[in-house]
């Protein structure tokens, strides 16, 4: 992976001591809240309902043991013995005190981390494939093109007070793992009929109040024009993007005011003068960067494996992905255990992972944006012996993608946002299905469940998504059905009139009933949503 | 009238040029395309910097205002002006602050009249900050990348 020389170290050291100084300014009184507020938050500072919240990033989700190890070291020195894991791809700690943040970032840049641009209305850490470099269906490794981003758009001069925030994703396998399409912008990483690589863009996507489905701007843009035409994108956001009014200054309400092609078409117009800047990186950049990714030194082993554990075929079943090298699999450690909160993890948890990474997984660890974790390159051979140290850490759910693997917004139990809560009606919806047994029958459903409209817990990508929303002063919950992040991305439609806690989880329930009752074939529960459409469902909980 | 709108040269604090400081007639954008002898322009967020470019001939001093340091046209209009090759004063006026000074640098101001004078010190951290860069902007640095690779700019 990715290795700092002495320039990437330097920036990020460089930033922390920065920040000391405007966190001095503000506990001297230098700097208001006011002032504060946005230099805090380009550092990942938030203010919560009950202390700072610090968020670090995870380029592209990728760390290695020693960094996870820091990340652990960090929970239990400066928080309370965990952190959580987000659809982000990043870390973020709850229980933050401001005058211990300087000495965390010092601490996060000695193993090269920060928390920088990840938040304010700037471009945000840049997402990517849980399993790039490991999957069996990707063209190439995405993360070297995440990386030339990722220095293009660390303290980018133009770009560091756009109307809203920006999330880029890069992709590059026909198989969408990481949302793509509801990314500010979308990269996909191809190949054209001259059998050259290169990115299709897609710009304009997003969740929130107002969830789109970003539109292909560009079928192909060569890869030595890549950093020149994302700035072109970005420069006509920053331009015309709206800033009138906070909920619709995301680049999607420009593009959908302005119609995909105006939008198109300016952007092709600044790509042909930015083509005369040169801000193209040289090409050697990226070929500089591309070893890093290089696989590591893969041997041959047994390709088949002892199922005689029950137990340890279903972990194998539901929580292993298909390697490129068929001695290999990518290994997800879930974080959803029965009845806990989705993507927490401990500081003694982090560590094991770190240490089983080291062993079975060549020193490498992504973060998925479904909050959990995966060893990317595990050797078949070592999978029973891996499952076992898991299972004894209570890191063993054999729930990948299954209705316990819920993603689930930290809701009102820590954001100063929410509606309504969000963890505790997960702890009980995994409960309810675990113990009845039909998390098994049910299969591939994604639920996903947000606190307020803000929908970081993307709850209209879900199968199943549940909304908190405030009824004159009661927490309730919208339902909804049919969405999906994957490659064929669609919004779900809400059910019908909101619910009680109690209430909407039997009203998930009953949408399984009638999956459970209708389905056909291999049908997963979104496919035979889209074959018999609502109404059956709609019947079932109001009928 | 117009010549209210303008900083006068008694507010700049921050100068990054040998010659002469402009006077503070600054019209807006819409009066210096309808009049043929202005030298001195102001640019509101709103305002697209492009319909300036025919007359960057005469232009002596572009101000661009920040009403916020939160809005961040600015930073485009600056960059657009500098890549069109303006070399007269670009003045950022308004809410800036020190936390913004040095990329708006990197973006082509060389002259800074800030709302509130900052404190020189905080100031001089603020301009010195990046050692290096990574991205081309309009400042003629040779970047991160283009140091790696030992291309000489
Ligand atoms: S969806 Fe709302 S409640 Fe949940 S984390 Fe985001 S802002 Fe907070």
């Amino acid at each position: 992976m990715y290795k700092y020389d002495s320039y990437d170290q330097e920036m990020v050291d460089a930033r922390v001591e920065e920040f000391r100084d405007q966190a001095r300014r503000r506990l001297e009184g230098s700097l208001s809240e006011d002032e504060f507020k946005p230099l805090r938050l380009m550092n990942g500072l938030y203010l919560q309902l009950h202390a700072y919240m610090l968020r670090v990033a995870i380029p592209y989700g990728t760390l290695n043991s020693e960094q996870m190890t820091a990340l652990g070291d960090i929970a239990d020195k400066y928080d309370r013995g965990y952190g959580h894991f987000t659809t982000r791809q990043n870390l973020q700690y709850n229980w933050i005190k401001l005058e211990d943040t300087a000495d965390i970032l010092a601490d996060l840049a000695k193993v090269e981390m920060h928390a920088i641009q990840t938040s304010g209305n700037c471009i945000r850490n840049i997402s990517s494939d849980h399993f790039a470099g490991a999957a069996h269906d990707e063209l190439v490794d995405p993360r070297p093109y995440a990386e030339l981003m990722r220095q293009w758009s660390s303290f980018h001069p133009e770009f560091t007070y756009l109307p809203r925030k920006f999330k880029i994703c890069v992709i590059a396998s026909e198989k969408d793992r990481a949302a793509m399409r509801l990314h500010d912008i979308g990269v996909q990483i191809v190949k054209n009929e001259a059998g050259e690589l290169g990115a299709r863009f897609y710009a304009g996507g997003g969740m929130g109040r107002t969830p789109m489905i970003a539109p292909m701007i560009r079928d192909f843009v060569p890869l030595d024009q890549l950093i020149t035409y994302a700035e072109a994108c970005l420069r006509v956001y920053n331009r015309y993007g709206r800033r009138d009014n906070k909920y619709k200054a995301r680049i999607k309400i420009l593009v959908h005011e302005l119609g995909r092609d105006e939008y198109v078409r300016q952007v092709e117009e600044e790509f042909a003068h930015m083509l005369e800047q040169g801000v193209e990186p040289p090409r050697e950049e990226l070929e500089r960067i591309k070893p890093f990714f290089a696989d590591p030194a893969f041997e041959d082993g047994p390709k088949t494996l002892d199922r005689s554990d029950p137990d340890f075929a279903l972990w194998v079943d539901r929580n292993t992905n298909r390697h490129k090298h068929d001695s290999y699999v990518s290994a997800v450690i879930s974080l959803k255990p029965v009845g806990g909160i989705p993507g927490d993890a401990t500081g003694d948890q982090m560590r094991l992972m770190a240490r089983l990474a080291k062993q079975y997984s060549f020193d490498e660890l992504r973060i998925m944006h479904t909050q959990n974790v995966v060893l990317p390159h595990v050797k078949i051979s070592d999978l029973h012996a891996l499952w076992t140290e898991l299972e004894a850490a209570g890191l063993g759910s054999p729930n990948m993608d299954s209705i316990e693997d819920m993603i689930a917004c930290p809701g009102l139990d820590y954001c100063a946002l929410a509606n309504a809560r969000s963890i505790p009606l997960a702890q009980r919806i995994s409960e309810r299905f675990n113990a009845s047994g039909k998390t098994e029958k049910l299969g591939e459903l994604k639920l996903k469940i947000s606190g307020c409209i803000n929908a970081c817990g993307h709850h209209h990508a879900g199968h199943i998504g549940i909304l908190g929303v405030d009824k004159k002063g009661l927490e309730n919950y919208q339902l909804s059905l049919g969405g999906s992040e994957a490659e064929d991305t669609s919004l779900a439609k809400i059910t019908g009139p909101g619910f009680t806690e109690d209430g909407v989880i039997e009203a998930v329930d009953k949408v399984t009933d009638v999956y459970l009752a209708e389905r056909e074939g291999e049908e997963r529960f979104l496919d035979t949503y889209r074959r018999i459409g609502m109404a059956p469902f709609k019947e079932a909980l109001y009928g | 009238m117009d010549n209210a709108l303008g900083t006068s040269p008694d507010d700049v604090q921050f100068r990054f040029r040998d010659d002469e400081v402009a006077d503070h007639a600054a019209v807006t954008v819409d009066a210096c395309c309808d009049q043929t002898n202005a030298t001195a322009v102001r640019i509101e967020p709103g305002d697209d910097a492009r319909v300036l470019l025919p007359f960057l001939d005469r232009l002596a001093l572009v101000e661009i205002n920040f009403p916020s340091f939160g809005d961040g046209r600015g930073y485009s209009s600056a960059r657009i002006l500098r890549e069109a090759g303006f070399t007269g004063e670009l003045r950022a006026v308004g809410d800036v602050g020190v936390d913004q000074l040095s990329h708006m640098r990197r973006c082509g101001f060389d002259a800074f009249a800030p709302d509130k004078p900052l404190n020189e010190e905080d100031a001089a951290r603020a301009f010195a900050m990046w050692e290096n860069v990574y991205q081309r902007a309009v400042d003629g640095r040779r970047t991160i990348p283009q140091i790696r690779h030992g291309d000489r700019a």
